[in-house]
Formats: C-alpha cells, sequence, structure tokens
C-alpha cells in the first residue's frame, strides 16, 4: 500500500468517525480533536453517547463492533486502527 | 406475527423506548389499549376545550448547551430539537406553609436567598446540604434504599425547612408514603431545584406527538386501542403475547411500561400467575378549572404553588376520599408573559384514597366529584383570592379516572414504592420501563424507556 493512499484511509476513517460524532453530539466542538486523546475525555461524551456512534456505524455501514471490542474506539487513532479492515470488508472505504 | 421488540404501552417512556430501537432499524411495535397515546401525561378535549392531565411542570429544565444534563441527554438521545418542544421557562414558584413560604426559580440562589432570609439559623447547613446533594451519584442504577428524611435531618435542624423541601419533591414523584428513599430524592430535588422548570407552550401534546412523529419517522408501528392481555411464559421467557382483540404476536424481547404489578399479573406459565409484587398506595384528584381571565389578572404570578396548611405536612394515602391539607395549585399561563392559551386554567392536586373512589357507584361518585370540587375550591382560594367567581368550566380526574385510562392499580400515578432501577425482571427476555423504573418527572420517563433500551437491547445486540 502507497503511503498517499494510507493516508487518504486515515482520513476517510476519521471523517466516518467524525461525521457520526457529529451526529450523536451536535453540540460537541470537533473543530481541534486530537488523534491520540480519548474521545470521551476532550468531547465530553458519556457512556450513551458512546453507544451511539457503534449503533451507529452497524446502521450505516453494517460494521458490528462487539462489547468487548468498545475499548479499542477509545481515540481516534484506536478507530482508524480497529475500523479500517472492518470498513473495507464492508467496502465502505 | 413476530418482532424484535414489542414494548407495551404508548406513554412517554415506551414511545422513547420505541424510537431508540425503531431507529436502529429493529423491528418494533407499541401497543396501547387506550384510544390516545401518552399514558399518565396525556390530553383530552371536552365541551371543545382542550385539556392536559399529568404534566404541571417539565422539570430538569436547562438553558441550551448545558451538555451533561438529562434534558440535553434525552435530545439527543432522541434526535429531537430542542426547538419541537418550544420551552416557556417559568419566572417563579413556591411552597407555601402555615407562616412561610419559600420562593425558587430556575436559579438555585433565589432558593438559597430565600431560606437566608426565613431560616436564617440554617443557611450555612442548608449550604451543606445542598453541596451534598449535588456531589450524590443519584443516577448509579445501585444505589440501596436510604431514607430521605434521616438523611435530611442529619444535615438540617428545623423541621419545618426539611418538610418544606420535602412537600414539592414528594408531590412530583414519590410513591412511598411519609418517607421517601434518599436517591430518588436527589433526583428529585436536583430536577426541581438545580434545574427547573418550564412548560412546552403547546402542553403535554408538543412532547407526545414530537415523540409519535419521531416513532413513526423510524417506522416503528403503534396499535393504538388493542392492549397486551396475557403473556405467555415457558423456560422463564415471554414465549408468546396475546392482544385484547385475541390477535396473537411473538418477540424476542417485551419492555413493559404498564407497571411492575401490572406486567406480572397478566403473565402465565402453565395456567399459573407468577407472585406479585407491591403495588402503590399513593394517588391523587385533580381539579381543573377554567376561568374567565389569567391567574395574573387575579394577581397570582406562581407558576406553581406547593401548599400546606396543617402544622405538620402529611403524605399518605388519606384516610378520607380526599386529604385537602396540602395540595398543588399548577398556573400553566403563568409560564410565559406572552398569551398563547386562549383561556385562564388552575389546577388543583391533592392526595386522595382510591378505595371510595373506586367503590362508589356511578350516582355516588358524580356527587363525590361535586363535593370534592365545591371543597377543593374553597380551600384553594386561601391562596388565589375570589378566583370561584371566574370559573365557567372544570373537569376532574380521580384515581379511577387514573386507572381506567392508564392501567395502573389504584391510580397509582407513581407506581410501586420499590423501584426496579436496572428494568430487569424475574424473567429473562421481559423488562420495566416508566414509572416503576423509577426515574422520575416527565425527563426521567422518558429516560426511562432510553436507558431500558440501551442496557437491554442495543449494548446487548
Amino acid at each position: 500500500m502507497n503511503a498517499s493512499f494510507k493516508n487518504s484511509t486515515v482520513e476517510q476513517v476519521k471523517k466516518i468517525v467524525l461525521d457520526i460524532i457529529e451526529l450523536v453530539a451536535p453540540d460537541a466542538d470537533l473543530s481541534s480533536v486530537k488523534s491520540d486523546v480519548r474521545l470521551r475525555d476532550q468531547l465530553d461524551m458519556d457512556s450513551m453517547d458512546f453507544l451511539d456512534i457503534v449503533m451507529e456505524l452497524r446502521k450505516r455501514y453494517k460494521v458490528e463492533v462487539p462489547k468487548e471490542d468498545y475499548t479499542q474506539l477509545a481515540t481516534l487513532d484506536g478507530c482508524v486502527e480497529y475500523l479500517t479492515p472492518k470498513l473495507q470488508a464492508v467496502a465502505a472505504l | 406475527m413476530h418482532y424484535d421488540v414489542v414494548i407495551i404501552g404508548a406513554g412517554m417512556s415506551g414511545l422513547a423506548a420505541g424510537i431508540r430501537l425503531a431507529y436502529y432499524d429493529y423491528r418494533v411495535c407499541v401497543v396501547e389499549r387506550h384510544h390516545a397515546v401518552g399514558g399518565l401525561n396525556s390530553y383530552y378535549k371536552r365541551g371543545g376545550r382542550e385539556f392536559d392531565v399529568g404534566l404541571h411542570a417539565l422539570t430538569n429544565f436547562v438553558p441550551a448547551g448545558k451538555r451533561q444534563t438529562p434534558l440535553a441527554k434525552l435530545l439527543r438521545q432522541l434526535r429531537l430539537s430542542r426547538n419541537e418542544l418550544d420551552l416557556a421557562e417559568q419566572r417563579y414558584s413556591e411552597v407555601s406553609f402555615p407562616g412561610r413560604r419559600l420562593r425558587f426559580t430556575n436559579d438555585i440562589a433565589v432558593l438559597t436567598a430565600q431560606v437566608a432570609e426565613e431560616f436564617p439559623q440554617e443557611i450555612d447547613r442548608f449550604r451543606r446540604f445542598l453541596a451534598d446533594v449535588a456531589e450524590f451519584e443519584d443516577t448509579r442504577l445501585d444505589q440501596p434504599h436510604h431514607s430521605a428524611r434521616s438523611a435530611m435531618r442529619e444535615s438540617l435542624h428545623d423541621p419545618q425547612l426539611i418538610e418544606m423541601l420535602l412537600c414539592p419533591v414528594m408531590y412530583y414523584g414519590n410513591a412511598e408514603e411519609h418517607d421517601m428513599d434518599f436517591t430518588q430524592f436527589v433526583t428529585m430535588f436536583k430536577s426541581l431545584f438545580f434545574e427547573g422548570f418550564a412548560r412546552p407552550r403547546g402542553g403535554v401534546r408538543a412532547i407526545i406527538r414530537a415523540l409519535v412523529k419521531k416513532y413513526r419517522s423510524c417506522k416503528g408501528e403503534l396499535r393504538i386501542g388493542d392492549g397486551v392481555a396475557g403473556l405467555e411464559i415457558r423456560n422463564n421467557r415471554v414465549a408468546g403475547l396475546t392482544l385484547d382483540s385475541g390477535e396473537q404476536l411473538t418477540a424476542d424481547i417485551v419492555i413493559s411500561s404498564a407497571g411492575h404489578y401490572e406486567t406480572m399479573q397478566i403473565c402465565q406459565e402453565n395456567g399459573v400467575t407468577p407472585d406479585l409484587p407491591d403495588t402503590g398506595a399513593v394517588s391523587f384528584v385533580e381539579t381543573i378549572c377554567i376561568l374567565d381571565r389569567t391567574p395574573a389578572d387575579l394577581g397570582h404570578e406562581a407558576a406553581i404553588v406547593f401548599f400546606n396548611d396543617s402544622e405538620k405536612f402529611h403524605y399518605a394515602r388519606p384516610r378520607e376520599p380526599v386529604d385537602l391539607r396540602s395540595g398543588v395549585l399548577c398556573c400553566p399561563n403563568n409560564y410565559d408573559r406572552h398569551k398563547h392559551l386562549a383561556e385562564g386554567i388552575v389546577r388543583l392536586t391533592w392526595l386522595a384514597d382510591f378505595a371510595p373512589w373506586m367503590d362508589a357507584d356511578a350516582d355516588t361518585y358524580v356527587a363525590m366529584k361535586q363535593a370534592c370540587f365545591a371543597k377543593a375550591i374553597e380551600r384553594a382560594e386561601a391562596y388565589l383570592p375570589r378566583f370561584r367567581e371566574h370559573v365557567v368550566d372544570w373537569d376532574m380526574f380521580t384515581p379511577r379516572t387514573i386507572e381506567r385510562f392508564t392501567g395502573h392499580i389504584s391510580g397509582a400515578v407513581y407506581g410501586s414504592p420499590r423501584k426496579i432501577r436496572d428494568g430487569r425482571t424475574q424473567y429473562e427476555n421481559l423488562f420495566i420501563c416508566g414509572t416503576d423504573q423509577g426515574f422520575l418527572g416527565i425527563i426521567g420517563a422518558m429516560l426511562s424507556g432510553i436507558t431500558v433500551a440501551n442496557l437491554h437491547v442495543l449494548s446487548d445486540s
């Protein structure tokens, strides 16, 4: 995989997650989200919001995230790593 | 017919649970026995006039932008916009006891200043009490039962201050007689005093209609006028549902907002009904008066007055049809300076004993209503002088009305004193939401449905 392709995939997955957060928590400030900081800490989200991120992934992309994997979605970087193969498998990327 | 989830009751909690599940593409059916939706918070038309039941105030009111609050969470979870509720904030309300009056607004500083004035020797203790209440984690589902009265006596010394704080909190959500569970007390106290009161300009119907519209837009199915008559239990699970019409349904999961007792009562395993839990004993009568002018025209500007005119405040099932020693006077017109209501409305709520209202024959029942109306009006004139001569129409609901239209046994609007915080029942795929799950108020009712849907369906998928 060449570097620019990889880079664009990373940005695509981030955008997918941020679009969902925008819907789930419309009043959150998404302008300066850090990739390596827990989303819950920087966006003041609770477990209800987090559940919605998982549910939206299922609704929009048919991507299933089992409960034991929730922690892998803690940061944007974690989301990219965990979701990229899953989104590729459903041809969402 | 098979559904992923069947929800019993199209009140606020059932509809909220339905929206969550239908939005995430579950096959959901909400089944409502009554011909109208809303349950304990509903509305009807009589003689060309629209009447609201339930909702005096939407508690938990916070201004837009306060994120981690029940109202904000609710709107996010249901994907509703604040504008749809069109909320008008209260100006002030009051707690009125013999010789003392505490005014409060949606700013806790106003109540604190009032306590400093009326109970100067208590103010430091009151401030510490507020800090303790603010810190208490009432939303945890595993808080043990603990007496609110004893907790308050540890913090505050003046018994009248304790009673004056308990009065509104109990009237707006306590299923227990005499005392209240401290966790429930804190939830209610925060929703009344730390947050506050507002009213949808369209009344309770504005909320119900927004919920139904949302639910339908998510392709949720709603059956009106056909209740769930029986739940057939096999291997510790609900295996099938029988409707009043005789139709049979099956569902992977059943969520019931009918009440714990009311739900267990329709369960049958090999023709045997399970042991039944407690029912609640606290019920009310409410008189709704239509006036030829607004309460403000008569010099009355409080949105709600919680009053008690006897030496002690008694919150319990009375020994007579209605207990006129304390009550709630609600003036929907007073939420908004703009005139959004065509006529003046005064709602008077009192504690009631359900038994005589249930047992009365038709003629006695009508006579009881008339007698109750006359006495209630006379008593309420202490708080709203001379309003009797301006009453042009009235209606009244009693424990019997509540049982008839909501199915809540004995008209116990706040359900059983024993709450099931996590919604679980003895059956694996049957869950309780609404009144008996123990979240309080209108916002609490909807959060209850959301929580049960999240906890037992969405997170478990």
